[in-house]
């Protein structure tokens, strides 16, 4: 049950949102400009990210809508999982390989980041851009993550739910709801 | 030194900010609705659950700077703001406020740390849900900042006196107002 009364019917960060709007704006914004506006990283690279990252900080709504968002941006849902399981073995490109393991050390804490990860990156051709905003998807998912879970906010474990929202993330962004209370089972 | 080339000039966060105005137009604005908008808490005492998550997360420029905002709006009282990051269960700060640090402290380790009991125990000593809310999103938020902040490995003076003078004008102004300052001057010089 979440820890204060958000409004019922709605999953995950969409509760916090209905129940706080004036910083549901900026936050979903943010999360437009990271994930979804172009960029020279593809969405579907940014949402791995933004899965990985999730699944490090155990929150299941975010690993599980942005896992769904990355696997409708790239038409593969193995590769999400690959990805959290397992990255260094994942289809991906050696250049998200290493801006993962710089994700990874922020999702420990921002010092963790060192000069021979973004050297490294840099090697594979990321981009000072590229890597600005690995850093910033990183800290934000661990703002996102906190929040979801520090409001013990409802989480179903429903498949088709998360699977749509993943869509309507993939296609509209981040700044309209993905989710209104009558799509939920 | 910064990871990547970030504007010379400026300091911490503003650094990060004047590379990337994109981001830093909602990271300011999620700030100032957070710590400056209309509140029951006051902005002093939001700001010192700021200060309390960037000291927990050992990010000096964060800790530094929200320090002197929140000592600039408590009557430049800094030895609270010390009191508060070393052991705020003995510092001169309400029953609620430190029932709403102890929820801030369990939500920088992680959200699933929070217990109903310490919901439990704020709302016993007054706590709303709006304050409740807003501390989990206040804390979850500077774990951002702060991992932002040493994640690029920004520049971050250690004279005090920079930080307490900045924190006045920030307390002032608030964080859009300031920002539009510095992210102007460096698209100019861009």
């Amino acid at each position: 049950m979440p820890h204060i009364a958000l409004p019922e019917g709605l999953p995950g960060i969409s509760s916090g949102f209905a129940f706080r709007p004036e910083a549901a704006k900026p936050m979903r914004e943010l999360a437009h400009i990271l994930l979804h506006e172009p960029n020279s990283l593809a969405p579907g690279e940014r949402e791995l990210i933004a899965t990985y990252v999730s699944s490090q900080n155990d929150c299941y709504f975010c690993q599980t809508s942005h896992g769904a968002a990355a696997a409708a941006h790239l038409g593969d849902d193995e590769i999400v999982k690959r990805v959290k399981a397992d990255f260094q073995h994942a289809a991906i490109s050696d250049k998200l390989k290493a801006l993962l393991v710089i994700a990874g050390k922020v999702q420990k804490g921002g010092k963790y980041v060192t000069a021979e990860d973004v050297e490294h990156a840099r090697n594979l051709g990321a981009t000072d851009l590229e890597i600005h905003d690995t850093v910033l998807i990183a800290a934000a998912f661990c703002m996102y993550n906190r929040y979801v879970d520090g409001l013990g906010t409802w989480q179903p474990h429903d498949e088709s739910m998360y699977a749509a929202m993943g869509k309507h993330l993939a296609t509209e962004g981040y700044r309209t709801p993905s989710i209104k209370t009558a799509e939920v089972a | 030194m910064p990871h990547i080339k970030l504007p010379e000039e400026l300091p911490g966060i503003r650094s990060a900010m004047a590379f990337r105005p994109e981001t830093a137009k909602p990271l300011n604005e999620l700030v100032e609705v957070l710590l400056r908008g209309p509140h029951s808490l006051t902005p002093g005492e939001r700001e010192l659950i700021a200060t309390y998550v960037s000291y927990l997360n050992d990010c000096y420029y964060c800790q530094m700077s929200h320090g002197a905002i929140a000592a600039a709006h408590l009557n430049d009282d800094e030895e609270l703001v010390k009191r508060v990051k070393a052991d705020f269960q003995h510092a001169d700060i309400s029953n609620k406020l430190k029932a709403l640090l102890v929820i801030a402290g369990k939500v920088q380790k992680g959200g699933k740390h929070v217990t109903a009991e310490d919901v439990e125990h704020a709302r016993n000593l007054g706590a709303t849900d709006l304050e409740i809310h807003d501390t989990v999103l206040i804390a979850a938020a500077f774990c951002m900042y702060n991992r932002y902040v040493d994640g690029l490995e920004t520049m971050q003076p250690l004279d005090e006196a920079t930080y307490r003078e900045r924190g006045k004008r920030v307390a002032r102004d608030g964080y859009v107002m300031v920002s539009k300052e510095y992210l102007a001057t460096y698209a100019v010089t861009r």
